[in-house]
């Protein structure tokens, strides 16, 4: 119970600090343009490659394997987890995204990426069959990618 | 073909033909990859959610006498959880019986908790409507045993007569496909589609590989699985009838595999595929 | 309100290393249940963590993300002691916010 109301109080604080800070010019922190982007319906619903790409306003990217490091496994024992990193090497990179060719909806993640941070991210994706995962990587405006295909050993036969 | 006839038909596929040695050759570099990617995913294991939830339930006072489990034995003394499933299962005074990690919970929820034995052992295993109590339970204890090196006694007679009848148990043939443990679980180099199968009848090192990563996450199911889900998935596969939860011949199964992996360090919850 | 999140933040060289892993169900709309009608989508679609009320990782997710989210990303700076604090919403509008103290 008394954990209960501390979290809450936690809460209530975190809240108020916040709220200050917007006034006194948190605000300012954000740069021009990287507030907090709608999510981008029209991109996570695309089908295709390059519909996605379309919708993220990445037509035609730079195909490039040795500025962009893919990280996925050969073989994925089970297509509900995943692992993918995407690191890179270009400065100023600003956004990462991820997609799964063969998937339903191909979009899997896109990340905006503040100065300050590392250009580099890993999170896990689900995967229907076989396919390639793709990485986008955005820097100084310009978009680069490059993708690897990954194995997916179907499960069902429980153990 | 339905889903378990194409798995009889791989299992026997597999089991006969990974011996030869093009086979043989070919299932490395596979089990290579497939390390790579287990490796992969090691790191953020969902089990630990699990943990979390028996933790708290573990601290919680619960059940028709609203009182925790604090004050249950898991062997070392009231309330004391930090290596205790490393030396289970164990013989207990008060029961008169060698009991496993989940049995002896039962006990602690029935004694203590005054919850009905029926209402827990009707579903003792979570699905993806509904998590399952002693199963998260049974997560947060293993988990206080990480690290710690398994050391499950023979000492007492009852212990030794569970560890013997949990072997004749392991190679004892039946069912409709006349399957043991062993028939799986006693040839090195054998698997089952991408899966290897750990020898546990005479390689030490596949033993303690085995039962030190269980209970575990399984990735495929969502869903942290405990260590009579597991003895229960394998009396399954091999078309037995279900085990009773908590059973004699479950607890002694549990008692032969975890004193094979005796002087392992128990490295669970794992996350498994 | 969502269920809590296990967060990481580490200091390490002067980058902060965050793990984050989330519980969610991620359902992604094209299952179906036992009875055959679709299970409807259910999934986080984003997270944001903020370090100093500075937004140091901004991500939208899609169906593609795997059940029970993990996410591990770095930010120069930050110090032992110190405080990350890791945001998500789903799209039913529920959410869920988690703090973490830095360690070394």
């Amino acid at each position: 119970m008394s954990k209960e109301i501390d979290l809450g109080r936690r809460k209530a604080l975190s809240t108020g600090g916040i709220g200050l800070l917007a006034l006194f010019g948190g605000a300012a922190l954000l740069r021009p343009g990287q507030a907090l982007a709608e999510w981008n319906q029209k991109a996570f619903t695309s089908k295709a490659v390059d519909e996605a790409l379309g919708s993220l306003g990445a037509t035609n990217p730079e195909e490039n394997s040795t500025l962009i490091r893919l990280t996925v496994p050969e073989i994925a024992e089970n297509g509900s987890v995943v692992p993918v990193g995407i690191s890179s090497s270009l400065p100023n990179v600003e956004q990462i995204a991820i997609m799964v060719d063969k998937n339903p909806n191909v979009l899997a993640a896109v990340f905006n990426i503040p100065a300050g941070t590392a250009a580099e991210v890993t999170t896990r994706v689900k995967m229907g069959k076989t396919a390639h995962v793709v990485a986008l990587v955005k820097a100084d405006g310009k978009y680069y990618r490059t993708s690897k295909e990954v194995k997916v050993t179907a499960g069902g036969c429980g153990g | 073909m339905n889903t378990n006839q194409i798995c009889r038909a791989v299992m026997v596929l597999a089991l006969s033909t990974s011996l030869t040695a093009v086979a043989e050759e070919k299932a490395v570099t596979d089990s290579d990859r497939i390390e790579q990617y287990r490796e992969m995913i090691s790191d953020g294991n969902p089990a630990e959610f699990d943990e979390m939830r028996g933790e708290e339930l573990w601290k919680t006072p619960g059940g028709p006498k609203n009182v925790s489990l604090e004050k249950c034995d898991l062997g070392k003394g009231p309330g004391v959880v930090k290596g205790a499933y490393a030396e289970m299962p164990r013989y207990f005074k008060d029961t008169k019986m060698v009991q496993d990690l989940e049995s002896r919970l039962l006990t602690c929820m029935t004694t203590l908790q005054g919850i009905p034995e029926e209402q827990i052992t009707a579903k003792p295993f979570a699905s993806e409507k509904k998590e399952s109590d002693i199963s998260s339970l049974a997560t947060y204890v293993v988990g206080q045993s990480k690290g710690m090196k398994m050391k499950v006694s023979t000492k007492h007679p009852k212990e030794k007569e569970a560890y013997e009848i949990g072997k004749r148990i392991f190679n004892y043939r039946a069912g409709p496909y006349d399957f043991a443990c062993s028939t799986c679980h006693a040839t090195s180099g054998v698997r089952i589609r991408m899966q290897d199968l750990p020898n546990m009848r005479s390689s030490k090192k596949d033993a303690q590989a085995a039962y030190t990563s269980w209970p575990a996450y399984r990735v495929s199911q969502g869903l942290t699985r405990s260590f009579q889900w597991r003895l229960n998935d394998c009396f399954r596969q091999q078309r037995f009838p279900e085990p009773k939860f908590a059973s004699e011949a479950t607890i002694a199964l549990t008692t032969y595999l975890a004193v094979s992996a005796n002087g392992a360090e128990y490295v669970g919850p794992g996350l498994k595929r | 309100m969502g269920k809590p999140m296990k967060i990481r933040a580490s200091v390490k060289d002067g980058m902060t290393e965050v793990k984050i892993l989330m519980q969610h169900e991620m359902e992604t709309g094209l299952r179906k249940d036992a009875d055959g009608s679709l299970i409807p989508a259910w999934f986080i679609t984003e997270v944001k963590a903020e370090y100093q009320g500075r937004i140091v990782l901004d991500a939208q997710f899609g169906q593609s993300i795997s059940k029970n989210p993990y996410l591990m990303f770095s930010f120069k700076g930050g110090s032992a002691g110190e405080k990350v604090k890791v945001s998500w919403v789903d799209n039913k509008g529920d959410s869920r916010s988690d703090e973490v103290t830095i360690s070394a």
